[in-house]
């Protein structure tokens, strides 16, 4: 099996042992890209619960040697793996050995298990007390926080005889089955281990979600019956169809195998300027907030920025930088891209990015409040530096260089940004459509600007009235909504109708077959995260014009995200 | 009982690699190890009671050793402390 390690499908792999004598299962939910994969699952075992202050049943003595014996267990288990591991590695789980053992630690387990303690809550209360005073310390000692939490959750799952919580190890690439991934565990994972992810929580907004997007790895979020999986069975994963077959027979598997081979022949085919099949042109754009991504963006082929986020520029400074600090950091993006177009966003601060200099303090319900374009013209000031910065940049670059303003609500505030972007001599200055009163008077708004850029993170946020960084309200965040549908279509039609162009940029560009439906609903151009474009340039070569339309009049008729989805794929696969 | 004070050489002060080589030295010395700075004073053989007195790059700390080999563990344990444990 040594020739399958490196090979990120295990597609490659000649011989898969298909499980004959169980019959497949297929479970369905959201796929994230368009790849296919097929291994051994392993499961990620559930959190563990949070024990409780309860008084013991046991004798003090009997729950203290419980705690004791665990805490020596582990210790010699981390101690074990990190003479296996050696280097800093193995210095590091060395170093957590030690805390499981620390004198310390076990006289605060004691005294605690002595008063009436269970031996679980005893260790969670004495890490979590060195914990907190770690974390008081801040600065590197607080960062080591974290390491005290991991061993004390070794620990209270030995002694609850749980399965130790965390990323499973393996030696054999396998496909990751979890209710979801935290960004501890996902920072944990050894992506050339995983072939895939499939959670059985988690909507295509998810972490996960977002994760296997940047990193391009196949995951179907959402599955149900995900739960019901056990490790070592074999699963194909099918993120196209948003399907996962547990135990697939041999014909489903050579069929899935031959579309993969298909995608892959046709993404490194695709290549150049975004078009439709009928040679329609899409313009593919990338999203970057830092020289680091612009650099991606140009090794990715995108055709440009549809969205420069100034904002990270500006994090944790007190005041706004300078118009010259300003203009350095803009004309090193903007060499980037000579003859290229350059959307950049003025600062949109506030909700979860507040910069001390714009962003009202004690706002009760900060993501309708004063942020966006609506901070900037309350200190104008601000606003005005950063256009002339960009403006002198742009001047020293050969970049195509436009801006837009964020959280615009009103045709009247379209009007005011463009004319002081055109007053410092951009000439071309558009709007960000977030906020539904913007798109339902996109008829309005676009005469008043020179383009459109539709952010469906935000749009769809708002027109659910759903927090998008809320887990218990994150099913709503699904840019497939024909609400959400609906409303870009306005903007799609009102674009056409002043021949004011329309950009998408938001998580929603960068699945392919949403892609080839916003297209539909009028949008001229997409910008995405740079890992998105490869798999969006593909899927937009095998579409025309009139199947784009096709099928965002099938997605915005559906009554559901779930049920747009399932329309388009569908019908794609229909006409496959 | 010996003691001494001394402040401590390491750049990043002692956090957690340089802290567990540390606890290490005192659990193997067999001796009874405080290290104190300030006002508060813990068991040298906690790598916890270590880490938490935050110490950083240049903080005093006194050693206090007790046991058959206090002169010469204290010895050991000084020269740990004034070596830069994060250039090597």
């Amino acid at each position: 099996m040594s020739a399958a390690s490196h090979d990120t499908t295990g597609l490659s792999t000649g011989h898969v042992e298909t499980g004959a004598e169980e019959a497949p299962v297929a479970l369905r939910g959201v796929g994230v890209g368009r790849g296919v994969a097929i291994g051994p699952a392993l499961r990620m075992p559930d959190p563990i619960p949070e024990p409780r202050d309860e008084v013991s049943r046991r004798a003090p003595d009997e729950e203290a040697e419980r705690a004791r014996t665990a805490l020596a267990a582990t210790a010699d288990e981390l101690r074990t793996r990190g003479a296996v591991a050696g280097g800093t590695g193995g210095e590091i789980l060395d170093a957590l050995a030690m805390m499981a053992d620390d004198p310390s630690l076990l006289a605060d387990v004691e005294s605690r298990a002595a008063a009436g303690a269970t031996a679980e809550y005893a260790v969670h209360a004495a890490f979590g007390a060195f914990r907190d005073m770690l974390a008081g310390l801040g600065g590197y000692m607080g960062e080591r926080a974290g390491d005290l939490d991991d061993v004390s959750r070794r620990v209270v799952a030995r002694i609850m005889g749980l399965p130790t919580p965390g990323v499973p190890e393996s030696d054999r690439p396998f496909v990751l089955v979890a209710r979801d991934l935290a960004p501890a565990d996902t920072a944990m994972l050894d992506l050339d281990q995983v072939l895939a992810l499939v959670t059985s929580d988690g909507g295509p907004t998810s972490h996960t979600a977002i994760l296997a997007r940047e990193k391009g790895i196949t995951a179907i979020v959402g599955v149900t019956g995900a739960e019901a999986i056990r490790a070592g069975e074999l699963v194909l994963v099918d993120a196209a169809l948003g399907l996962v077959t547990v135990h697939p027979d041999d014909a489903t598997v050579s069929a899935a195998r031959s579309r993969e081979a298909a995608r892959i022949a046709a993404r490194s085919h695709a290549e150049g300027p975004g078009r439709l099949a009928d040679g329609h042109a899409v313009p593919l754009l990338a999203n970057i907030g830092s020289l680091e991504s612009a650099r991606e963006a140009v090794a990715r082929g995108a055709e440009g920025v549809g969205l420069f986020r100034t904002e990270v520029l500006f994090l944790d400074a007190e005041n706004a930088p300078s118009v010259a600090d300003q203009q350095r950091q803009y004309r090193e993006v903007f060499q980037l891209f000579p003859q290229r177009k350059v959307v950049v966003r003025v600062l949109d601060a506030g909700a979860d990015k507040p910069l001390a200099f714009l962003t009202d303090q004690n706002e009760e319900n900060p993501a309708l409040g004063r942020r966006g374009l609506r901070a900037l013209a309350a200190h104008e000031h601000v606003l005005r530096d950063q256009l002339t910065a960009l403006a002198a940049a742009a001047a020293e670059s050969e970049a195509e260089v436009q801006v837009m303003a964020p959280m615009v609500s009103t045709a009247g505030e379209a009007h005011y940004f463009r004319e002081l972007a055109h007053e410092h001599g951009i000439a071309t200055a558009g709007v960000m459509v977030e906020v539904p009163s913007c798109a339902i008077l996109a008829d309005h708004v676009a005469p008043k600007v020179d383009f459109m850029s539709i952010g469906t993170n935000d749009l769809t946020q708002y027109t659910f009235a759903a927090d998008r960084l809320l887990g218990t309200v994150a099913g709503f965040q699904d840019p497939w909504h024909p609400a959400v549908l609906r409303l870009i279509q306005l903007v799609g039609r009102a674009g056409a109708e002043n021949q004011v162009p329309v950009g998408i940029c938001g998580e929603a560009a960068a699945d392919p077959l949403l892609a080839v439906v916003l297209v539909g609903l009028g949008a001229t151009s997409l910008s995405m995260s740079p890992s998105s474009i490869a798999d969006v340039r593909a899927e937009l070569a095998l579409r025309t014009l009139d199947d784009a339309r096709r099928l965002a009049a099938l997605a915005v008729s559906a009554e559901s995200a779930e049920t747009a989805r399932q329309a388009v794929i569908d019908a794609t696969a229909a006409s496959a | 009982m010996a003691d001494r004070t001394l402040a401590v050489a390491s750049a990043h002060g002692l956090h957690a690699r340089p802290a567990a080589l540390f606890v290490k030295e005192v659990a193997d010395s067999g001796q009874t190890v405080q290290l104190t700075k300030g006002e508060r004073s813990v068991s040298a053989a906690s790598i916890l009671g270590v880490v938490s007195l935050g110490i950083e790059h240049g903080d005093e700390v006194t050693l206090s050793v007790e046991g058959d080999r206090a002169d010469a563990v204290l010895d050991e344990l000084s020269a740990f402390l004034l070596h830069d444990h994060d250039a090597s």
